[in-house]
């Protein structure tokens, strides 16, 4: 059935910046009033990956894919249990969906779950101003169509600088993901906003994955006897994550095997001594090349972070747990995109990356960190029953 | 890891003459290739027959050669230049198997000459196609199961039926060993298996046939892959193809980037996509993968892939701004993905993947009305002749601009003539994938289809069934609106809608529809290609129209020139019009304009980002050129618009461009006018004084036969309202004129038929020229070696003319100039001449670069179309004499140079593509309709060794000994007794039917007598001469046309021998002085004296004398 932007009677929206740029389109999925941080998002798949993705959380998502919605909805694909975005940006929306897995509309989705979208946008246009002025506050409104109004109420909004929404997206109790067949490792993962591949991935592995609240404390970790740690992707600044950080601290103190992802990688930047920043517009995508320095290969990574890691490219920084050096960069713009913690003997401790090996949506090429991972639990574990032994 | 320093000299291979499959798209490839190389500091030696591309432009590498493509010249290159590495994967398929024969005989290892880009390994595992099921079968991807089409081989009809209870229907059923695919077919059911089968299993020598699961209807999917030797893998490009698995993808609608995946099907398509590349072997460059994916539940089957650089890739290249030959050759260098910038940020490196935010669509151009009987239906072996890129910022923008970029008046959608078929005749026919098909959809929603009776007829995928219901739902829109709003026309502009279909929805003109919407500010935008969505600023100002709202056309202060390209390639217009374009582009850049390129033809040259200043990849029709116009102009100052270069396409447009206040640089369109009017050009010519071949314009039969008597047979005739040259046919009598008339015109006062005197027996000479308003220069005198009457493209020609005297050139040369002067020309001017009983006879005139002008440069030395750009813009001849870019004061293109090569030109056919629905061949014979689809060059010191080069390039070596078929008009029969005798002398078998063979006995040549097709076998089944050359008895023939036979049936028994020999490959000799040039070129054959020589060489030569007699 043809849907409504489609046809020339179609319910109007509009879009208004905080520096009162104004678009005009036609309003899609939930009708009303919606406000968050615009960004855009350069993926040509995973739209169902994006908009589940606990990192977009309060952010308004602009589709640089011209057409959206038409794979439709499926029960499958999901990265979490609802949608996250405050809002989505589209230029043609789908009238129909074409795919053997569909169940539904995208437009019905974001209908049932209350989401506000404008179709019709130039949303090159708008990406092009986020670029050259940098991720801003927005608001989209099929109420509200007078753009001065509109950016009364834009302006204010909150801001995503200094905000702590860690609360917002973490697992109110602890879950657990078994191994996929023979379990080989526990690992204690703090949900700070994760993403569901991400213990899918694990327990592909054989790690049976504890999923823990981001409150948790090191005892609760410790609890569960975990051959490692992890730290999740989430939204948010992590200049605000004061909690987190200092969690991460009490587990390297624990001497316990760390990887984190995105948010997790800023965390362990910050725990390392390493301050972070926002960068001007951020790296959103599934095509941003990234090289692990320890192989000088290029892999393809799927990217959703405004804030980065600042730390030195050439050199080690020495930590109370041993040296920290950057281990991924982005090609694009050497931002930092890796970190890792090697002990005296050379030995490593942790790491983490600021991208999605995870992936969903995105390639696979970062998939190695996993095993990466698990490679890294196996020996802690080898050398602490070594030291047992002796 | 930086570039290798162990290598300094790299060899490249070029694709040859354009053919059906192998296109100007590796010209943009190998240009690419050279540039990159040559960058890089490499010394870059080029081989390439074809002289039509700019690839075998002196300045692009360091040594041309402009050679055939065979194992023993490409020995002489490489003994002479001694390369240090081969670089075969950027000339296509030729390239390829050149490589691989080189391999094969030893000449790669007895020089020391490494292949860098594939090895053999990954070439010969990408082309096997048991190696690659192997291959694909054994790789290890997480979570996803790489298959090929399941089959079975079978010997007997229970093995059959028991691989088809495994396999399920539908099945393809392939028998072995059997010529040309015969026997295939595909099965549906058991009844049609049995059939089909068992014909296949008599019909196969070892009664063996391939039972395979049939993937037809699927969805058909394709990757651009890239790998580096650090094993650094990207995905350039996707691409989906609107029509399903069953139809060549270069004959296919396809669509970048993918539309109806989800991201986990994609990722696992890109996760197989890479195991390929790494298992096949390719560790640096570009390779191709196809994919069809089962509509239902997403099951996926690696169809093939090409371990080399494609059309595909030059699509994708055009698609994205990545440009894959360029980053082929580096990484095929040494270099690594990250070490090399994205030209189009700059700042970025070319190790990630583009990603768009717009749609492109590629619509392929056909050209079966070149082919009358051919089978229109589109199978796995590909048909088209070209193709038209469009980009837009969704799927219905660009699939609009597309259509019309293939101008041809029934791509586009038809949404108002009246219908008399039924819904089920249109669906019927639509299931039968052909070149109509797309508008058969359309006619489908007009008589109400639903979305489903659709998919079930075609297979297309219900999300662009919607897009096309969409177009549809947009034009019902604008039918029944009440009136024209903003709104509305910029919705239907969004949608793809010219301004021709809205003012056919509307019965208004164009002109007011255009008009109304100009007034109420409803005007693309310009968009950038970037391939990064906008993440990144970009460097490079390739844009493409857009009906959204902002524009990213950069103000200019330099004075703009635009240069409308040619269009895609079709039969007649081809490769050699973009050359002249690109030149324009250069030439402009050179003489401090801002060159602006428009064109939509993503194989070319023209259409890289990197030949002009700025490009538009737009259509080239008055609606979007004027668009383009007026983005220019608002950017900035414009002297004008080139017309002249691009062929017909941009000719047809200059006076409504003219009309609408855009600024026509070179010869006006008055001019152009009177050239192609033919009342007004045969004015031209009665005031110079110069004779035209007498003709009529007949209204009915009996005054076409008035007119036949007038100006006596042979006629040419033609009806006047088609154009192109369509439906010509010489006649040589009453009967045969009355006949032509019935069958194939419709002849009324209305609608008339010009009936031409034909100057049988007359040499055909085609002129290439230069114009300024004052002065003339000639660039060129081409003499056909073809009989008169047959197209010009399709005829073989060599420059310098060898018959014509010192007189006739320079009765040519002013009668060149008084229809330069006569017509107005500035710039570059074509004229065909007819000479008979020394006189010279004006056919056709044309006041723009020619399909031939980029032989005459390169024969010459001399850049005509920068020459007629510089024109254009003002310049004179003599002042190019000043600055080099002419010859001095007294030469010109037919000055006698003692250091000059001889030049010959060889048209090549396609007639090995086109069948007929009960899969005969298509009628071969050549006519005043062009056939050919691109052209050789042969270099040499003397005509026949260049002649047998021309000969070795379009059909493969001449023969140096077996069997000779000789068949002489009795008008040549004495000329060519003497190179016959020779040829004997040589020890050729000499063939002769009844005529020829008493002539030749007569002087003491020993002959076999054999019958005519006329004849037919006889009675002891002895076979007529076609049957021989089908039969590949006969290498060499020399079959002079007999003009009108006796019995009426004109030249009937050299035609079919000329199929024939088309079909066989059998090189065909057609005048006497073709004959003796042959000989001579045997002679130099069996000498081993063939030589090899750059045009490096031979323009320093040339240049040399110029300069000691000057």
């Amino acid at each position: 059935m043809p849907l409504s932007p489609a046809t020339a009677i179609s319910k109007p929206a509009i879009l208004v910046l905080e520096d009162g740029r104004t678009f005009r389109g036609v309003s899609f999925g939930a009708e009303g009033e919606t406000f968050g941080e615009a960004v855009f998002s350069t993926g040509m798949s995973g739209y169902q990956e994006t908009l589940t993705d606990p990192s977009y959380h309060r952010q308004v998502v602009v589709a640089t894919a011209p057409h959206i919605g038409n794979t439709g909805w499926n029960d499958e694909d999901d990265e979490s249990d609802k949608i996250w975005v405050a809002g989505y940006v589209v230029r043609d929306l789908s009238r129909v969906r074409s795919n053997w897995r569909s169940n539904r509309s995208l437009d019905d989705e974001l209908r049932a779950q209350g989401v506000v979208g404008i179709a019709e946008v130039d949303t090159r246009a708008l990406t092009r101003h986020l670029r050259e002025r940098g991720a801003m506050r927005v608001g989209i409104s099929t109420i509200e169509l007078d753009a001065d109004k509109l950016l009364a109420k834009v302006l204010t909004s909150p801001q995503m600088a200094g905000a702590n929404l860690v609360a917002d997206v973490t697992v109110s109790e602890p879950e657990l993901i078994a191994a996929v067949g023979e379990k080989r490792f526990t690992v204690a993962a703090i949900d700070l906003g994760i993403k569901d591949m991400t213990p899918t991935r694990m327990a592909e592995r054989g790690i049976e994955v504890h999923l823990l609240p981001a409150a948790s404390t090191i005892e609760q970790i410790q609890a569960i006897a975990p051959d490692g740690v992890f730290f999740s992707n989430g939204p948010g600044d992590p200049a605000a994550a004061n909690d987190a950080v200092a969690l991460l601290t009490e587990v390297l103190n624990a001497d316990l095997p760390y990887f984190g992802i995105c948010f997790g990688n800023q965390i362990f930047g910050r725990a390392l001594g390493f301050g972070t920043y926002k960068l001007k517009y951020g790296h959103r995508g599934i095509n941003q090349p990234v090289m692990d320095r320890s192989t000088n290969k290029v892999e393809i990574t799927a990217h959703n972070h405004g804030f980065a890691v600042d730390a030195p490219l050439d050199a080690a920084t020495a930590t109370p747990w041993g040296e920290a050096r950057v281990s991924h960069v982005n090609l694009n713009d050497d931002v930092v995109e890796g970190l890792e913690l090697r002990s005296s003997d050379g030995t490593l401790r942790g790491f983490s990356v600021q991208y999605h090996p995870e992936a969903a949506a995105g390639p696979h090429d970062a998939a190695y960190l996993f095993d990466r991972f698990t490679e890294m639990m196996a020996q802690h574990r080898a050398s602490a029953t070594g030291e047992g032994n002796a | 890891m930086p570039r290798r320093t162990d290598i300094s000299s790299i060899l490249v291979i070029g694709s040859g003459p354009i053919v059906i499959g192998q296109a100007c798209e590796f010209d943009y490839s190998g240009t690419q290739a050279c540039r990159v190389l040559r960058e890089e500091g490499f010394r870059v030696i080029l081989v390439n027959s074809n002289p039509a591309t700019i690839m075998t432009d002196p300045e692009f590498a360091d040594a041309t050669y402009i050679e055939p493509i065979m194992p023993e010249y490409l020995e002489k290159v490489i003994a002479k230049e001694r390369p240090d590495a081969l670089l075969p994967t950027l000339g296509g398929q030729t390239a390829l198997n050149a490589a691989v024969a080189l391999h094969e005989q030893g000449i790669l290892a007895k020089y020391g000459v490494e292949l860098i880009g594939a090895s053999i390994d990954a070439i010969q595992s990408g082309e096997d196609r048991e190696k690659f099921k192997e291959i694909v079968a054994s790789l290890d991807v997480p979570g996803v199961n790489p298959e090929v089409a399941r089959s079975a081989i079978c010997h007997s009809m229970t093995e059959v039926l028991a691989a088809a209870e495994e396999l399920g229907y539908p099945l393809v059923v392939r028998p072995s060993f059997t010529m040309g695919g015969v026997g295939s077919g595909f099965a549906h059911d058991e009844g049609e298996l049995r059939r089909i089968a068992g014909f296949g299993l008599s019909a196969s020598p070892v009664t063996e046939v391939l039972i395979e699961e049939s993937v037809l209807g699927w969805k058909e999917y394709e990757l651009e892959v890239m790998r580096d030797k650090a094993d650094n893998v990207v995905i350039v490009c996707s691409i989906e193809n609107l029509d399903p698995m069953g139809v060549h993808t270069g004959d296919s609608i396809t669509v970048a980037p993918a539309m109806t995946l989800t991201d986990r099907e994609y990722q696992a398509m890109r996760d197989v996509g890479i195991a390929v590349i790494r298992a096949v072997g390719v560790d640096t460059g570009g390779c191709n993968i196809q994919f069809a994916i089962h509509p239902d539940n997403g099951r996926m089957i690696v169809i093939e892939m090409n371990p080399r650089v494609s059309r595909s890739s030059a699509l994708a290249s055009k698609a994205t701004g990545f440009p894959i030959a360029k980053i082929a050759a580096r990484v095929a260098v040494g270099y690594t993905l990250d070490e090399i910038p994205n030209d189009i940020t700059a700042e970025t490196p070319a190790s990630f993947e583009p990603t768009l935010d717009y749609v492109v669509v590629k619509a392929p151009r056909f050209a079966f009305e070149k082919f009358p009987g051919a089978d229109t239906t589109l199978t796995t072996h590909m048909k088209s002749v070209g193709e038209a890129m469009a980009i837009g910022r969704n799927f219905t923008e660009a699939l609009g601009k597309a259509l019309r970029s293939l101008e041809d008046a029934k791509a586009g959608f038809d949404f108002t003539s009246p219908i008399t078929d039924t819904l089920a005749d249109v669906l019927a026919q639509a299931s039968r994938p052909h070149d109509g098909r797309l508008q058969l959809v359309m006619k489908a929603f007009r008589l109400g289809a639903t979305d489903d009776q659709i998919f079930d007829a075609t297979k297309i995928d219900p999300w662009f069934l919607d897009q096309l219901r969409l177009i549809y739902d947009v034009a019902e829109e604008v039918r029944h609106a009440p009136e024209l709003t903003a709104d509305l026309l910029r919705r239907a502009k969004r949608h793809g809608l010219a301004d021709t279909q809205l003012a056919k929805l509307r019965n208004l003109s164009t002109d007011v529809v255009r008009g109304l919407r100009w007034a109420l500010g409803v005007r693309p935008v310009f968009k950038t290609v970037d391939t990064c969505a906008a993440e990144f600023a970009a460097r490079t100002p390739y844009h493409y129209s857009s009906y959204d709202e902002e524009t990213e056309v950069q103000p200019r202060t330099k004075e703009a020139v635009l240069i409308l390209g040619s269009g895609p390639n079709r039969i007649g217009q081809g490769i050699e019009f973009d050359y002249s374009c690109v030149h324009a582009a250069m030439a402009l850049r050179e003489a401090g304009y801002e060159s602006v390129m428009v064109n939509c033809n993503p194989e070319t040259v023209s259409t890289d980002y990197d030949t002009s200043d700025r490009l538009y990849f737009e259509p080239l029709t008055e609606e979007d050129v004027l668009e383009v116009f007026h983005a220019e102009a608002a950017a900035g100052p414009v002297a004008g618009v080139i017309v002249q270069l691009g062929g017909q396409t941009p000719l047809k447009l200059a006076q409504a461009l003219k009309d609408a206040g855009v600024p026509i640089v070179g010869t006006q369109p008055e001019a152009i006018n009177l050239a192609e009017e033919r009342g007004a050009f045969g004015k031209v010519l009665t005031d110079a004084g110069l004779p035209a071949p007498a003709y009529g314009m007949a209204e009915s039969a009996e005054q076409a036969l008035a007119i036949a008597h007038d100006i006596s047979y042979p006629v040419l005739v033609r009806p006047s309202y088609v154009l192109g040259g369509r439906g010509m046919e010489i006649v040589y009598d009453d009967a045969s004129l009355v006949g032509y008339i019935e069958r194939a015109t419709d002849i009324t006062p209305s609608r008339p038929v010009l009936v031409d005197r034909f100057l049988d027996d007359a040499i055909e000479i085609d002129v290439d020229a230069l114009y300024d308003g004052t002065e003339l220069s000639l660039g060129g005198v081409m003499e056909h070696s073809e009989e008169a009457g047959i197209h010009s493209g399709d005829s073989a020609c060599s420059l310098p003319p060898i018959t014509l005297g010192n007189e006739v050139i320079d009765q040519i040369r002013t009668s060149t100039e008084a229809i330069a002067r006569g017509v107005g020309v500035r710039g570059l001017l074509n004229i065909q001449f007819a000479l008979l009983s020394d006189v010279l006879y004006v056919l056709e005139a044309n006041p723009r670069a020619s399909r031939t002008v980029p032989f005459v440069s390169k024969a010459t030395d001399t850049p005509l179309a920068k020459a007629a750009t510089l024109i254009s813009m003002g310049a004179t001849i003599a002042q190019l004499r000043e600055q080099g870019v002419l010859r001095p004061v007294g030469m010109d293109g037919t000055t006698t140079l003692e250091a000059a090569p001889i030049a010959v030109k060889e048209a090549v056919m396609p007639f090995n593509r086109f069948r007929t629905a009960d899969g005969s061949w298509v009628d071969t014979l050549l006519g005043p309709e062009m056939k050919s689809t691109g052209e050789v060059m042969g270099l040499d010191v003397t005509f026949g060794t260049a002649f047998a080069k021309s000969q070795a390039a379009s059909f493969g070596n001449v023969p140096t000994a077996g069997t000779v078929f000789i068949s002489v008009a009795n008008r040549d029969k004495r000329h060519a007794i003497f190179p016959v005798k020779r040829l004997a002398d040589l020890g050729f078998e000499v063939l002769a039917t009844e005529g020829t063979a008493q002539v030749l006995r007569r002087q003491d040549v020993d002959v076999t007598r054999i019958r005519k097709a006329s004849q037919g076998p006889g009675p002891e089944g002895e076979k007529t001469i076609v049957q021989a050359i089908l039969d590949g008895e006969v290498d060499l023939i020399f079959n002079t046309p007999h003009g009108q036979s006796r019995d009426g049936s004109p030249r009937k028994d050299g035609w079919q021998i000329r199929s024939a020999a088309i079909l066989a490959d059998v090189p065909c000799v057609t005048t006497v002085q073709g004959l003796s040039a042959c000989v001579q070129g045997i002679e130099a054959l069996r000498r081993g004296a063939v030589d090899v020589r750059s045009l490096q060489e031979w323009s320093a030569g040339v240049r040399a004398e110029i300069a000691e007699r000057s």
